[in-house]
């Protein structure tokens, strides 16, 4: 795991479901093809309204023209990102866009299950709101030992609570990996 | 010590003697549940993880429904369950119901239902997120991604923090124009899409017992929509009917101490309630059908796992009969055995079908179809610029279709009433 992590915010609101971050007409492709899995990459938060997305000012797009990969790579969110469906393609689609941690302020069970059994990306919850404290664009630098996120762009810090009892697995990769080291399975 | 019903059947299948709300522990699992849209990378990552030679715990265990993307010209959709069906006779899978054969069944969780999966006291995992309405028959029921259930379907067990339960209890007799979409609605209204995270939604009380079967299914069915783990309902002597009638096990059931500890208690008398809905973007979103009368709709959709039960269309039926409709309106039976019975049952001679076309209504295969919009040849999704009416469960942006469309989510009777107008309309104006 690494452990520092840098990247520009991408900032969104409240209530981001799994339809805003891979709309369900996308989920019909390859999530093990190399080539058609990057389909997740390109469609990622692409169901997520126009003027939402990117705040404060909104009108921003995560990924440009054909790319795949997105210029930000760390979410910030508001409360319950991830709720709806339990289609594992949404951490999925963020992990291919290049997104490595999402910060908000609480999440929906399944969709941060699933970052954390799949191994996809860090599911952090922030002390206070930070989607009205960061910018998008804003760079930032998550400290995965000590548990904050500095805004290089305004040099504020802001700590974020620990990981928790599902730390080991976040250690260990994913949950398959957690348990061959916990002798659970072969 | 006291226990709810949800500690209770998680004690069991972790062997324990007690659990306590918060506490991660590791689960045997009765009933591994995927659908078309989930199984194929379920199955993708079982094979990378326990290789070529992997094994399915206990295949009777396993239940496969195609359900989501089924009827469309879409290839990948297609290729998708041509996956399921391979995966099934290769592994030699019994509760495989593939489509376009005799053994099709539709939306997997009134499917489960209807073919005897759903057992009180049992513990069933599934990869879809209502997963939660099976907990209408006082079972543990919950959705998880697709690597949560490869390794269920390579071990057979997952590990599942113990939920604090909340209680709601319905007090009270239903009047006739309020059906279980209104109690859930206010519900999701009072407590909002994350006031149940991590949590277990208990419902009970003389207003969730007087309902049938499928009624009590719309209540844990959108428990998922207030963030919670699991809705449940105790089982009663109407569940144990409906059960032993389609499944030859023995089973146990289990109900909460009266002592038992909740994180809060809520109590609601239904008979002073009044018709509901969901404004578009959120299931919160809650108002009283009057106070948006007379908004213009374009479409009105009955259908889903959450509202195109039988008891649904018997609703919307009745509102219906013998006029007719004023806005394209969909009608799409949950299962293959709902859309049987629209054909068998009637009133005054007519049958549901025949009401429904003679009003104008579009009656498609059952499916789970515009429910979440889905390949752009789906029947009812939703189109840029629309106001749709419907007794689906999620409104959020672009859920049916376009991004650019709103979506009110109300009971069949609110539906019914405002596709005789073309306007959102309270039922009362109908009975
Ligand atoms: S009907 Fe809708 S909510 Fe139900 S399983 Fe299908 S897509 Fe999901």
């Amino acid at each position: 795991m690494e452990k520092i992590i840098k990247g520009k915010a991408f900032v969104l609101g409240n209530n981001i479901d799994t339809d805003q971050i891979i709309p369900a007409e996308h989920l019909v492709y390859s999530l093990t093809d190399r080539e058609e899995s990057k389909k997740y990459g390109h469609f990622a938060l692409s169901g997520v309204p126009i003027f939402q997305a990117g705040l404060p000012e909104g009108g921003k797009h995560f990924i440009e023209g054909e790319n795949f990969l997105s210029d930000y790579n760390i979410i910030i969110g508001g409360s319950n990102f991830g709720c709806g469906s339990s289609r594992e393609h949404a951490p999925f689609a963020l992990q291919v866009a290049g997104v490595k941690a999402v910060i908000a302020e609480s999440y929906a069970r399944i969709f941060y299950r699933n970052c954390v059994d799949g191994g996809f990306l860090l599911p952090y919850e922030s002390t206070t709101k930070l989607n009205d404290q960061i910018r998008t664009g804003d760079e930032l630098e998550l400290d995965v030992q000590a548990n904050t996120i500095k805004n290089l762009s305004t040099g504020k810090t802001y700590s974020l609570r620990s990981l928790g009892d599902i730390l080991p697995i976040i250690e260990a990769g994913d949950i398959f990996k957690y348990a061959r080291q916990a002798g659970m399975i072969a | 010590m006291a226990m709810t019903i949800t500690e209770k059947i998680l004690s069991k299948s972790s062997g324990r003697k007690r659990v306590e709300p918060g506490e991660n522990i590791w689960l045997n699992v009765d009933v591994l549940m995927t659908h078309d849209v989930c199984g194929p990378p379920t199955i993708g990552i079982w094979k990378r993880e326990f290789g070529s030679d992997a094994k399915i715990w206990d295949k009777d265990k396993l239940v496969i429904f195609p359900d989501h993307y089924i009827f469309t010209k879409n290839p990948q959709a297609n290729r998708n369950v041509e996956i399921l069906r391979q995966f099934a006779s290769e592994y030699k899978v019994d509760n495989y119901y593939d489509v376009g054969t005799e053994r099709y069944k539709g939306v997997c969780h009134i499917a489960l239902a209807e073919e005897g999966y759903n057992i009180p006291g049992t513990v069933l995992f599934g990869t879809d997120s209502h997963t939660c309405t099976s907990g209408a028959f006082g079972m543990f029921s919950t959705g998880v991604g697709n690597t949560d259930a490869a390794f269920i379907l390579g071990t057979g067990k997952i590990w599942e923090k113990v939920p604090e339960s909340l209680k709601f209890t319905f007090e009270g007799e239903l009047p006739p124009y309020i059906t279980a979409k209104d109690l859930i609605l206010q519900v999701l209204g009072d407590i909002t899409t994350d006031g149940g995270t991590y949590g277990a939604l208990e419902f009970d009380g003389e207003g969730v017992f007087s309902l049938p079967v499928d009624e009590r299914m719309t209540l844990t069915n959108m428990a998922i929509e207030a963030g919670a783990m699991n809705g449940i309902i105790a089982a009663d002597s109407v569940i144990e009917a409906y059960v032993k009638e389609r499944a030859d096990k023995s089973f146990e059931i289990f109900k909460s101490d009266p002592d038992a500890q909740y994180k809060a208690k809520y109590r609601y008398d239904v008979s002073k309630m009044e018709p509901h809905l969901a404004k578009p973007h959120s299931p919160d979103n809650l108002d009283l059908v009057r106070n948006v009368h007379g908004t213009n709709l374009t479409k009105c959709y009955i259908g889903s796992c959450t509202g195109g039960k039988l008891s649904d269309f018997r609703s919307a039926a009745k509102i219906i009969f013998g006029s007719k409709v004023k806005v394209p309106t969909f009608i799409v039976p949950a299962s293959t055995s709902v859309a049987r019975q629209l054909e068998e049952e009637t009133i005054s001679g007519v049958s549901l079908k025949q009401i429904f076309e003679d009003a104008g209504c579009e009656v498609a295969k059952s499916s789970c179809a515009a429910c979440l919009g889905g390949p752009s040849d789906t029947v009812g999704r939703a189109k840029d610029g629309e106001v749709v009416i419907s007794t689906t469960n999620r409104n959020f942006p672009g859920r049916m279709g376009s991004k650019k469309s709103s979506v009110y989510l109300a009971s069949p009777l609110t539906v019914a009433a405002s596709a005789l107008t073309g306007v959102i309309t309270d039922p009362r104006d109908f009975m």
